[in-house]
């Protein structure tokens, strides 16, 4: 009967852990989730046209451009310009160039965020590259835009209505497709 | 804890010479020590396996204040052979096996696999574990984690720190030393469950009549929130590193940023199963401590009920604190609000603790042997640490804090100072127990008050060293840290004098210890071991104890 008893506790416990191991690999998309329902960490939001707000009148912020390339992918990649003076609001156009080194078709993606984090929840972008992969045929170079403007909401933040530069970063790495093969 | 338990049966050790059921029979030797089922045993390899793996990594922690005892770098070319950042890789390795090893090959495999092996089992009425193969499985996991961890280092050594942090652990770190590591973390994961487990069903389901959840000794408590602890948190490391491993090896980006992943998410991960595994260090200490200051106080622990939940307390907040590890990965000021407070209300159960060890002793009869002298110096050592834990829980002074030898310093405190205090009050309170010799009170004193004032001053510059800048994890500093590091390295050497004295008495006293007897320390020492012999029979408790 303690047999039993202490079977059932332990599978209970085995229960438990098995719980617990699903609840770590379930962070992945679960934190995925969090961030791009939060704006946590960065992470941008996303909007349609209709939606946007129209520019405030005299506020001004600043958003800098960052291009990375995963050291796994031949391209290069950068933006048209360094930074760019936009009105609060405003739905704004950015341009980044980016060039196939290699001989052959490749596909990449490209992971974003911006700094500082607490703005994640008001950079709104309305189109974007980094929506969907991107096909570049041998040494081909493509000129990516993407649509996006700063939510008004910022103004009444506390934490993060004295921002006055914010950093949009793009790392494209590689992803797996037939093109790329080779 | 009540002091019913003193009425508990008195346990012979020789029931009845030649029966064939002697209770005290013991297997032969490889079927005794290499296939153990019995949990004085297993306790018995696990302290044995501690004591190796701890004069290993003190070992470590030797080479590296000897390197930091002066500016520049000294011996670290010599050492690992190399020149350059390789020799810098070198003691890249040596921060992560000290870490690695003090943690989960030294403290864990004690604590819980030593003395929670030794006495939950006695301390609850119980004949043995619930799954006595299971145990023996628990410990023979943790043999080869070891072998595996130290292996690593002879193919490069695995250089990024206890936290495995990517990208420093996945495309910082080429070789096999890293994956190594990951896998022995896994076996010595795998192994502490597995005890968890054990320990859990064996307090639910075997404690003897009349031994309530409410009359059960502190230190059962300590090990059933430690076993929760160990089952909640493992898990997540367990997924966190099988993560890594397939980033390094099979071509996944759940934390490369050029991959799609999120390095952040790591430490997020890392640090849910992290921030309670310091808990799990510590609160079989709480227990001991427990044990040790009623007994030679001679009365029974003031607030039974509030300590024994306030440890329930500790673990359950312990789980929503992490991210004060984090404070610089830019969270925002309001994430950044709420961790400081949890943290900072983590101070209060902690405190019902420290002030019921103080109110217990209040107006006791108090004998200073050397267990109690262990006790005190723990309260005394986690109570500093405690504080500057306080400190560090702010945001914004974290900032500032964050990777100095401020936070090297507190959680020395802590855990070297607070857990190590904690093992070796344990050590010498049931040294008599386990052995059946009394161990030597002089050198015992001596071995205390060497090692304190050593520690202290090994540990207590870093303070300083930490408010003035000093980054840990570094080999090398500019002079003007030299002071505080060379007072360090001293303390070091006074620390390392103090071992000596624990070693000798350890041989001398299993040697030619006098005999216990069943119960050294008197009316103060109620719980159901000090009824037994000394040290108690192969099997104990054929008739359970009735606990009134």
């Amino acid at each position: 009967m303690l047999a039993g008893r202490n079977r059932r506790v332990r599978n209970l416990m085995l229960l438990l852990v098995a719980a617990m191991v699903g609840l770590g690999f379930a962070s992945v998309p679960l934190y995925r989730i969090f961030c791009e329902y939060t704006g946590f960490d960065g992470t941008t939001q996303r909007a349609t046209l209709a939606q946007a707000p129209g520019a405030v009148v005299g506020k001004i912020i600043s958003v800098r451009f960052d291009a990375n390339v995963s050291s796994r992918l031949p391209w290069t990649f950068t933006p048209e310009q360094q930074t760019a003076r936009v009105a609060i609001g405003a739905r704004e156009l950015a341009f980044f160039n980016a060039t196939n080194a290699a001989d052959h078709p490749v596909t990449g993606s490209a992971s974003f965020n911006v700094t500082p984090s607490q703005v994640g929840k008001y950079f709104t972008k309305i189109q974007c590259f980094c929506f969907t992969n991107q096909t570049l045929e041998a040494g081909a170079t493509m000129r990516m835009p993407v649509t996006y403007y700063v939510d008004p909401k910022i103004l009444d933040d506390p934490d993060a209505r004295e921002v006055s530069e914010i950093t949009l970063s793009y790392t494209f790495y590689p992803v797996d497709s037939p093109e790329t093969a080779g | 804890m009540t002091d019913s338990t003193a009425n508990a049966l008195h346990f012979q050790a020789h029931e009845a010479p030649g029966h064939a059921h002697d209770a005290d029979h013991k297997p032969a030797f490889f079927q005794r020590w290499f296939m153990s089922t019995n949990h004085k045993d297993i306790g018995t390899l696990y302290l044995i396996f501690a004591i190796l793996a701890g004069v290993i990594g003190g070992a470590i922690s030797g080479l590296m204040r000897a390197e930091l005892a002066a500016p520049g770098i000294q011996y670290l070319e010599a050492w690992s052979g190399q020149e350059g950042d390789a020799a810098l890789q070198f003691w890249n390795v040596l921060i992560t096996a000290h870490g690695l090893i003090m943690v989960f090959f030294m403290v864990m495999p004690a604590m819980i696999g030593g003395f929670g092996n030794w006495f939950i089992p006695i301390m609850i009425g119980a004949p043995d574990m619930a799954f006595p193969r299971m145990n023996n499985v628990s410990f023979w996991l943790i043999v080869p984690a070891f072998i595996l961890l130290l292996g690593s280092a002879f193919v490069g050594g695995a250089g990024t720190g206890w936290t495995v942090y990517p990208p420093l652990s996945t495309i910082g770190s080429s070789g096999a030393a890293v994956d190594m590591a990951i896998l022995s973390l896994h076996l010595a994961g795998a192994s502490s469950i597995l005890g968890a487990i054990n320990f859990i069903t064996t307090i639910f389901n075997m404690r003897a009549p009349g031994m309530t959840l409410h009359k059960m000794p502190l230190f059962v408590w300590s090990v059933l929130v430690t076993a929760f602890l160990l089952l909640l948190a493992l898990p997540v490391l367990a997924a966190a590193i099988t993560m890594l491993l397939t980033d390094r090896n099979f071509g996944t980006a759940f934390f490369d940023a050029s991959g799609g992943g999120n390095p952040i998410l790591y430490q997020h991960l890392f640090w849910f199963f992290g921030h309670p595994e310091v808990y799990i260090m510590i609160l079989p200490g709480f227990g001991i401590v427990s044990q040790i200051i009623a007994t030679f106080s001679r009365k029974p622990v003031f607030g039974y009920l509030g300590m024994a939940y306030a440890m329930v307390a500790i673990g359950v907040v312990g789980f929503i604190v992490w991210a004060h590890h984090m404070f610089t990965t830019g969270l925002d000021v309001n994430t950044k609000m709420y961790f400081t407070a949890a943290t900072m209300v983590i101070a209060v159960p902690t405190g019902i603790k420290i002030f019921s060890w103080i109110a217990t002793m209040w107006g006791g009869s108090l004998s200073f042997k050397t267990p109690m002298l262990w006790a005190i110096g723990f309260i005394f050592m986690f109570t500093v640490g405690g504080v500057t834990g306080v400190v560090l829980a702010n945001g914004g002074i974290d900032n500032y804090m964050h990777d100095t030898y401020y936070v090297v310093a507190h959680f020395h405190y802590v855990l070297s100072l607070g857990a190590v205090f904690g093992l070796f009050a344990g050590f010498y309170y049931w040294f008599p127990k386990m052995s059946g010799k009394m161990y030597n009170e002089v050198l015992g004193q001596l071995h205390f008050w060497v090692f304190f004032v050593g520690v202290n001053l090994l540990f207590f510059p870093m303070h300083f060293l930490g408010l003035d800048g000093m980054p840990r994890r570094i080999p090398d500093y500019p002079d003007a840290f030299a002071w505080y590091n060379h007072l360090a390295t001293m303390g070091y050497g006074i620390m390392a004098l103090g071992m000596l004295f624990f070693f000798v008495n350890l041989v001398v006293s299993l040697i030619g210890g006098k005999p216990a007897g069943d119960n050294p320390w008197g009316e103060g020492a109620t719980t159901l071991e000090w009824t037994l012999s000394s040290p108690p029979p192969y099997h104990q408790f054929e008739t359970l104890p009735k606990i009134d």
